[in-house]
This record gives structure tokens, C-alpha cells and sequence, in this order.
């Protein structure tokens, strides 16, 4: 029977979304047992939220200075000597996983399974390739432990307050280095909803033309009460911060409605939105390879029909 | 300093790719072949740190068949001095590539290693990290800004919440992220003068690294299809719809 070993991942004393997304990943296996580890400075508000997902059995602390800022080289042998006692050890993959858990696994020495879609079994998953454009089905050896990182878009948030799993502290008693430093993190600051766990998401490309541009664009989405992304050429024009990339190489999100305008739709932009729910593109281009993937296809000016949907919205 | 960039050669971007209706791979016979993008970023930036006086030499390596050799020419065009070819007509996995490294690094004792945060046909996302796991030494992924002083390196990350800095001491290990620079074009005299430019080829079976892939594919399959979308007339309309769905 597996023992599965979920990575939280956290900022400012909150718990991600993505934590739950990989407890769900996590429960698509017959499992015995699925723990979480927190690894933090402060890990009491942070373990207190990952009790409450359900499913999950245990929640595993530990507490060291260390632990402040998600360095891999400082949490990665932590995660390694807690995966001794389990047979898989999932993380969601985001920037956090995807920087820690293949520093993880070649401690481990163990191959990792990067943005897992889907689980056929306990050691074969689905995953993606070539920007999307073919899945793959992978076998992992039985008797090496599996180290993972778990596509968010494809796995829904385990539900919480449905559970208060006991919490306990670990000591790992593992040495850490001391070559690398967190200096600091900018953050864009935004009360929009959160990109990766919006329900509904507007993206604009290069088609709007001007970062000043992009006020149509955040006051649309703020009308329905979206969060905001963007195409790779927007980010690179300076529109938009980097961080609202959406595509092969930033984000992958999955949410209801996703509402494209002025992107043309490159394979790498397409990676990203592949399973929305429903696929809105607006483009006055009626060629834009984007209306091939799109469900609700609008040929037109976006800044003729931004207000008139704002208005026929009401 | 000596800086190892990772050279890998990949379907190209632009190609749509095809999954053979066996389920045995993808269709690559025919199709063209391109460095990886965001291996030609990590090139682009040693040779930028070169150019600053960093760096004294830029090395490319590659771990593939016999024709590699043809792909690292384009990467001493580009200005490397000179390649290193492992040779093998495997596919290798992420976990065995960075353990070819690391045998590498501990001949050339380069002072960094830069690599793509992601090669585009596997989309694994793993090489770099594992280096720096089995180096035993600092990773600063996802760059977008490189800046080394006084034997530290100094690295602004493209993380999912803005931007991280970190410091970390050399050697490290760092990879590539789009923003980090735009790649030079490779000119006609650069093609030429890289003939002369020199490459070591390695046979991998004599490196004794276990390339005994631990992932075993056993399946490809096309994704599933969205079905064919409808055009709206207007934005009255478009609201109707979406409302109708409760999307709105």
C-alpha cells in the first residue's frame, strides 16, 4: 500500500491552494496513509490550515530558521530524509515544486515524474509533453520511491474544514547548507483573484496594444470579478508584470471561463488554458489560430467591444 | 572562470508536432531540429559574462547521437570556444543527463553552470536542479537577471508570486528564463571560424554512469480535442450565451 507524502507549499503564514490540489492527486491512489510536511519558520497558522483538508491523515512540522524562504537547496535534504518512511512524496508543481522536488529526488536518486496529469495506478501517470501536444503515459519502478510534481489545472482543491488531522513536530536532524542566501521578493500587489485558483480569468495580448492599454483589460476583469493574465508577448512588451504569463512557460490554469483577447494563440499560450472550462476568444483577426481552440469565438475591435460588454453585462 | 552551458537540440519550437497513431512516440523523422530556446538564452549570458570579463571560457555541452556534433558548431557560431559531445543514441532522461554533468564538472571544475529552465520536447524541468543536488552546490532557477561579484552570484527568479533574489556562492548552478536576454543571431564569418573551434567527443558508456532509465513510457496518445466552438455576432450576444451557461 502506498504512504504518500505531500509538500506543503505556503507564503506569509498561508497555506497555497496547490497544497490540496496535490492531496487530491494524492487521493486518486489507494493510499494508507497521506501526510503533509510543513516546512517553515512559523509553521503553526500554515499546519492548522492543512489539517483541515481532507484526506488527508497527519501533518508533519518542522520549525527551523532555515525554512524562512523556499530555498531548495535548504528544504530539499529535509524532504528527502522525511520520504525515507513513504513510497511516494508529491508536490504541486509550481514554481515552489518544480524547484524543489528534482533537488529532492536526485538526493533520493530516484527519477522525478514532472506535472502529473492524471494516475492510472499507483506507479503509472499521465503527463504532458511537447507543450501539450502529446500525454505520455510513465511507468515508475515499484521499488524506488516516487517523487512527483502534480499538474494543478488538472486536480480540483481537496475540500477543507471536512477534516482536523492531528499535528506533530518533526526532527529531521539533517545538517543544511549554508552557499545560498534569500535576499528578497518582490510582489506585485493585487486584490484580484489569485490567477492559478480563479474561477474565471481574462487575458490580454499584444492586441491591446499599451501597458496603459491594459486598464481596459483589469477594469473588464474587476466587472466580473476575474483574475488576470496575459499572453508571453504582453509580458514582454512591459504591459504586465511576468507573473501573469500564462502558457507553456508561465502559469497552466484550468478555470471555468477564460476569456482571451487580442491573443493570437501560439502552442505556447494554448499549453496554458487547454482545460478551461470555456474558451472566450475576442480578436479582430478571424484568423487567429486562437478561435480554433476557442468555445465562443467574437471577430471585432477589442476597445469597441469591451464597453459594449460591459454594458450588455449591466 | 569557466562557465558549462547545457546545449540541448529539440524539435523546434514552430514545429506542431504529430503522435503516431501506434502510440509509440512522436513523428520526428523529417522534422526540423533547433537548440533548445532557453539553452540559447543560457549561452547568450555566459557569452555575455565573457564579454564582461567574468569569464575567460564558454563550453557547450551536448549529450545525444553522432550528428550532434552539427548542433554545437551552431553553438561555437554562436561564440562559444569550444564543445563537448557526449555521444549516445539513447534518449536520456533528465536523472542520468545531470549525473553525465557532474562527471564533466568534476574534470572541467567550471566556476558556473548555466542551463534552460525547461527543455521544450519533454518539458521535465528537472536537469539543473538535480546537478546542483548531486554537486552538492547552490541552484538559482528560473533567472532573469545574473549579476556575479567577489566570487558570489546575485540571481533575480521568475517565481509565481513576482520576483525572488538570492545570493549564492560559487560554483552554482542556474537556470534560464525567457526574460533573461534576447539570444544574438549567429553571422556567416562566425559559422566559419566555429569549424576550427574544438570538440571533444565522449563516448557516454565510457563516463560509468548508471544510464539505466528509471521512467519507463510505455504510451503516447494525442490530447483530447476541445470540440468545435461557435461565432458570436456581437457582444450582446456573447453575454447572452455565457449567461445562459451560468458563466457569468
Amino acid at each position: 500500500m502506498s504512504k504518500i507524502l505531500v509538500i506543503a507549499e505556503h507564503l506569509n503564514g498561508k497555506l497555497n491552494p496547490s497544497t490540496a490540489r496535490a492531496v487530491s492527486a494524492a487521493t486518486a491512489i489507494k493510499a494508507e496513509t497521506i501526510d503533509v510536511l510543513v516546512l517553515s519558520d512559523k509553521v503553526d497558522a500554515i499546519a492548522k490550515e492543512a489539517a483541515k483538508i481532507q484526506g488527508i491523515s497527519r501533518v508533519f512540522t518542522v520549525e527551523r530558521a532555515e525554512n524562512a524562504h523556499p530555498l531548495a537547496s535548504m528544504l530539499a535534504p529535509q524532504i528527502a530524509k522525511a520520504a525515507a518512511n513513504y513510497s511516494h512524496v508529491f508536490v504541486p508543481s509550481t514554481t515552489f515544486g518544480k524547484d524543489v522536488a528534482p533537488r529532492a529526488a536526485a538526493l533520493l536518486g530516484v527519477a522525478q515524474i514532472s506535472d502529473v496529469m492524471s494516475a492510472e495506478g499507483s506507479h503509472t501517470f499521465k503527463r504532458p509533453i511537447y507543450a501539450g501536444n502529446a500525454i505520455i503515459t510513465v511507468e515508475a519502478d515499484p521499488s524506488q520511491t516516487v517523487v512527483a510534481t502534480i499538474r494543478t489545472a488538472s486536480w480540483p482543491t481537496a475540500a477543507d474544514n471536512a477534516n482536523s488531522a492531528p499535528i506533530e513536530a518533526l526532527d529531521l536532524d539533517v545538517a543544511l547548507p549554508t552557499h545560498t542566501r534569500f535576499v528578497e521578493l518582490k510582489q506585485g500587489k493585487s486584490d484580484r483573484p489569485d490567477l492559478q485558483s480563479a474561477s474565471r480569468v481574462v487575458s490580454g495580448g499584444r492586441g491591446v496594444g499599451s501597458k496603459e492599454n491594459f486598464e481596459i483589460i483589469y477594469k473588464f476583469a474587476d466587472k466580473i470579478g476575474a483574475a488576470v493574465g496575459a499572453s508571453r508577448a504582453a509580458v514582454d512588451a512591459g504591459y504586465v508584470p511576468n507573473e501573469l504569463q500564462v502558457g507553456q512557460t508561465g502559469k497552466i490554469i484550468a478555470p471555468e471561463l477564460y476569456i482571451a483577447i487580442g491573443i493570437s494563440g501560439a502552442i505556447q499560450h494554448l499549453t496554458g488554458i487547454k482545460d478551461a472550462g470555456t474558451i472566450v476568444a475576442i480578436n479582430k483577426d478571424a484568423e487567429a489560430p486562437i478561435f480554433e481552440v476557442a468555445d465562443i469565438g467574437l471577430v471585432g475591435d477589442l476597445f469597441k467591444l469591451i464597453p459594449e460588454l460591459e454594458q450588455a453585462i449591466g | 572562470m569557466k562557465i558549462l552551458v547545457g546545449y540541448k537540440r529539440v524539435v523546434d519550437y514552430n514545429v506542431r508536432i504529430q503522435v503516431k497513431p501506434d502510440g509509440t512516440g512522436v513523428v520526428t523523422d523529417g522534422v526540423k531540429l533547433s537548440a533548445n530556446p532557453f539553452d540559447d538564452i543560457a549561452l547568450e549570458e555566459a557569452l555575455r559574462l565573457r564579454e564582461k570579463g567574468v569569464a575567460e571560457e564558454v563550453v557547450v555541452v551536448g549529450i545525444g547521437p553522432a550528428d550532434l556534433t552539427a548542433h554545437l558548431r551552431n553553438g561555437l557560431a554562436m561564440g562559444a570556444n569550444r564543445a563537448i559531445h557526449v555521444v549516445t543514441s539513447d534518449i536520456v532522461q533528465p536523472l542520468t543527463a545531470a549525473r553525465v554533468l557532474l562527471k564533466l564538472i568534476e574534470k572541467e571544475l567550471p566556476g558556473l553552470v548555466i542551463m534552460g529552465k525547461q527543455a521544450i520536447d519533454d518539458d521535465a524541468n528537472q536537469t539543473g536542479q538535480m546537478l546542483a543536488a548531486l554537486w552538492d552546490r547552490p541552484q538559482a532557477t528560473f533567472a532573469s537577471k545574473i549579476e556575479i561579484a567577489d566570487g558570489k552570484v546575485t540571481v533575480t527568479r521568475e517565481v509565481d508570486a513576482g520576483l525572488e533574489v538570492l545570493q549564492a556562492d560559487l560554483p552554482a548552478v542556474i537556470t534560464t528564463d525567457l526574460r533573461l536576454n534576447e539570444p544574438r543571431f549567429i553571422k556567416l564569418p562566425d559559422i566559419m571560424k566555429a569549424k576550427s573551434k574544438p570538440i571533444d567527443t565522449i563516448e557516454l558508456a565510457s563516463l560509468s554512469v548508471d544510464a539505466h532509465d528509471q521512467l519507463k513510457t510505455t504510451h503516447y496518445t494525442a490530447p483530447g480535442k476541445r470540440s468545435k466552438g461557435v461565432m458570436v455576432k456581437d457582444a450582446s450576444e456573447l453575454v447572452s450565451v455565457l449567461k445562459q451557461k451560468g458563466l457569468l
